[in-house]
């Protein structure tokens, strides 16, 4: 059997290694062990950092030797490919960056190493950050671990996995429409996408610039709270990050919602969802209740329109972005007879066909004689979506609504890139607003045609800059409610053969 | 806001990715589906709405104009995929 280490929470290891009766070195050397028996089936890594994370862990175990508290003291941690650490392969899972080292760290990486962490593995990714499923990752297949036939989600998937597989405690995710919150749901985890501009993109591999924030996934709030509060706040390497102080989370956690207004989206309630699907939201939101919270019914009459605000607007700023990928600097090249013919096949060679479409979308919707009919609308429905919040917030501290309107799907199940695309309906109009968010384990679901419960999760959200309330809210659900002990992931078995 | 067809060859020369036949044929589809969902925007009365560009507080970032320490030559360099020197190698960009 595995070392029992593997399954501590980041707060449990920390206390531990930070009071010296544990040392990072055996808990990284434990992670590596248990990487290396299971990561070829789940598939959560493209690069697994053996040698990385032994020199971060001599770090770690010399500074708190020499008395220094370290908050996430030895807590293994999973790196989205889309974020830079300095030596090693940051592909962002794409071809086109297939061979590409990162000169520098990611901030918000930087931050977490400094705070303790063991960087274990780059985990593996929708290419680009574009999916939601991290089937259109270039370079790896990535499994649920808790049905391995399913999708860990995306387009954070890979650190999903890992933190759901005991390959890591937390993972960074980078969430545009909903890419930490929705593999959060999809894989038993509390997946949390800060406000807009709280945690610093600097060494982030850019998608959307107004919509990317980088989060942490972890298997409790309190260790998502940990996470955040060490990477969050502003950097002057990132002039989108917000200029004013943080407002940590870990030590603001709260037992009940006694005061607590909670609003249920009177839109969503007339969804689509399958009936078992739609009791066990009714069920979280009767807890919620339980709790000592007060439900109100809010309106959100343009959230409807999200997912067609965000395909353009998302598309249209990585057309520009991805502009970068040029054959010139660094990444893939294909020679040409021309500069243009070399672009052109640099471009075709190096990007899958999610982000050929994307880019073609946006570049579409910015051109000449369709600006305004597609990108300037879209941005004013924007104002719309989150004028609709803001309305919504003057009757309510925190709005409850579904995180994903499923369990994971099968592999190749969503072959038409539109129904791709609805996965993310219920989490984009919070990423249009700016809003801070967080999925959290809210019960199981056994889909037709499966043979295991698969998790669901319950998504909160609260104002800009209100993570303390919003986090503190989470909590208390997740203590009360604790749905994510119910079922070990299928990898158990796996491990016990 | 019409969904007509999209000129799917003419958009990937703007975006300078050369396409298959068959891709043409299948992002042009698959476009085209998407402008229909998007098309009902132009149901939502924007006529007296801003545009948002960024939603949380944004203003210009300035710093002292003084030399701080950058990426080395050498390590950006050698993610190039051509290089002459201290330089970027590209193929010719203007004709003899």
């Amino acid at each position: 059997m595995s070392n029992p280490l593997i399954e501590r929470s980041a707060a449990h290891l920390a206390r531990e290694v930070n009071a010296r009766t544990l040392s990072a070195r055996e808990v990284t050397d434990a992670t590596l062990e248990h990487i290396d028996a299971v990561d070829a089936q789940v598939g959560s890594y493209l690069a697994v950092l053996h040698g990385e994370a032994r020199a971060a862990a001599a770090r770690v175990d010399a500074r708190v030797a020499a008395g220094e508290y370290l908050p996430l003291a030895g807590v293994p941690l999973s790196v989205k490919d889309n974020m830079c650490l300095t030596g090693t392969r940051t592909t962002a899972g794409s071809k086109m960056l297939e061979h590409w080292v990162a000169p520098y760290t990611a901030s918000a990486v930087a931050r977490l190493l400094n705070a303790g962490c063991i960087p274990v593995g780059k985990a593996n990714m929708d290419e680009f950050a574009m999916g939601s499923s991290c089937e259109n990752s270039a370079l790896g297949v990535t499994r649920n671990p808790y049905d391995l036939s399913r999708v860990p989600g995306g387009s954070s998937g890979g650190s999903a996995a890992a933190v759901a597989a005991y390959e890591a405690a937390i993972g960074t995710g980078s969430d545009t429409g909903g890419s930490i919150r929705e593999p959060g749901a999809f894989c038993n985890l509390v997946g949390f996408k800060p406000t807009y501009g709280r945690v610093s993109r600097y060494g982030l591999i850019a998608f959307a610039s107004s919509l990317d924030q980088i989060g942490p996934l972890a298997r409790t709030v309190e260790d998502a709270a940990l996470a955040y509060d060490a990477m969050g706040g502003h950097d002057p390497m990132d002039s989108t990050s917000i200029d004013r102080p943080l407002e940590t989370t870990a030590t603001h956690l709260r037992s009940d919602l006694s005061g607590v207004r909670v609003g249920i989206v009177k839109e969503f309630a007339t969804s689509k969802l399958d009936p078992e699907i739609d009791a066990l939201y009714a069920q979280a939101y009767r807890d919620l209740e339980a709790l000592g919270a007060t439900l109100v019914e809010v309106e959100l009459p343009t959230a409807d329109f999200g997912l067609a605000t965000y395909y353009l607007i998302a598309p249209a700023e990585c057309s520009s972005n991805l502009a970068r990928f040029d054959g010139v600097r660094y990444g893939l090249r294909v020679e040409g007879s021309d500069v243009n013919e070399m672009y052109e096949r640099t471009r075709a060679a190096g990007f899958g066909p999610e982000v050929k479409r994307r880019i073609l979308i946006g570049t579409y919707a910015l051109s000449s004689g369709y600006y305004d009919a597609y990108y300037v609308r879209a941005q004013k429905a924007r104002t719309l979506i989150a004028a609709d919040f803001e309305r919504a917030f003057a009757s309510c501290d925190v709005i409850a609504c579904p995180a994903a309107s499923s369990p994971a799907f099968q592999f190749n199940a969503k072959s038409d890139p539109y129904s791709m695309y609805l996965m993310d309906f219920y989490t984009i109009p919070m990423s249009l607003a700016g809003l801070p968010a967080i999925s959290i384990p809210c019960g199981w679901v056994t889909p037709a045609g499966g043979d295991r419960p698969m998790p669901m999760g319950l998504q909160l959200c609260a104002p800009l800059f209100n993570e303390r309330p919003l986090v503190a809210a989470a909590h208390a659900y997740e203590q009360h409610t604790r749905h994510a002990e119910k079922y070990k992931p299928a990898l158990t078995e796996m491990i016990g053969r | 806001m019409s969904s007509e067809k999209i000129d799917v060859r003419y958009v990937a020369k703007l975006a300078r990715i050369a396409l298959t036949d068959d891709e043409v044929e299948r992002f042009g589809a698959q476009l085209g589906d998407l402008l229909e969902h998007v098309d009902s925007l132009a149901t939502l009365d924007t006529a007296s709405v801003a545009a948002t560009a960024q939603v949380v507080e944004s203003r210009n970032v300035e710093r002292e104009d003084v030399v701080t320490q950058c990426l080395d030559r050498e390590v950006v360099l050698e993610a190039a995929p051509q290089r002459q020197g201290g330089f970027f190698r590209v193929p010719r960009i203007i004709a003899e």
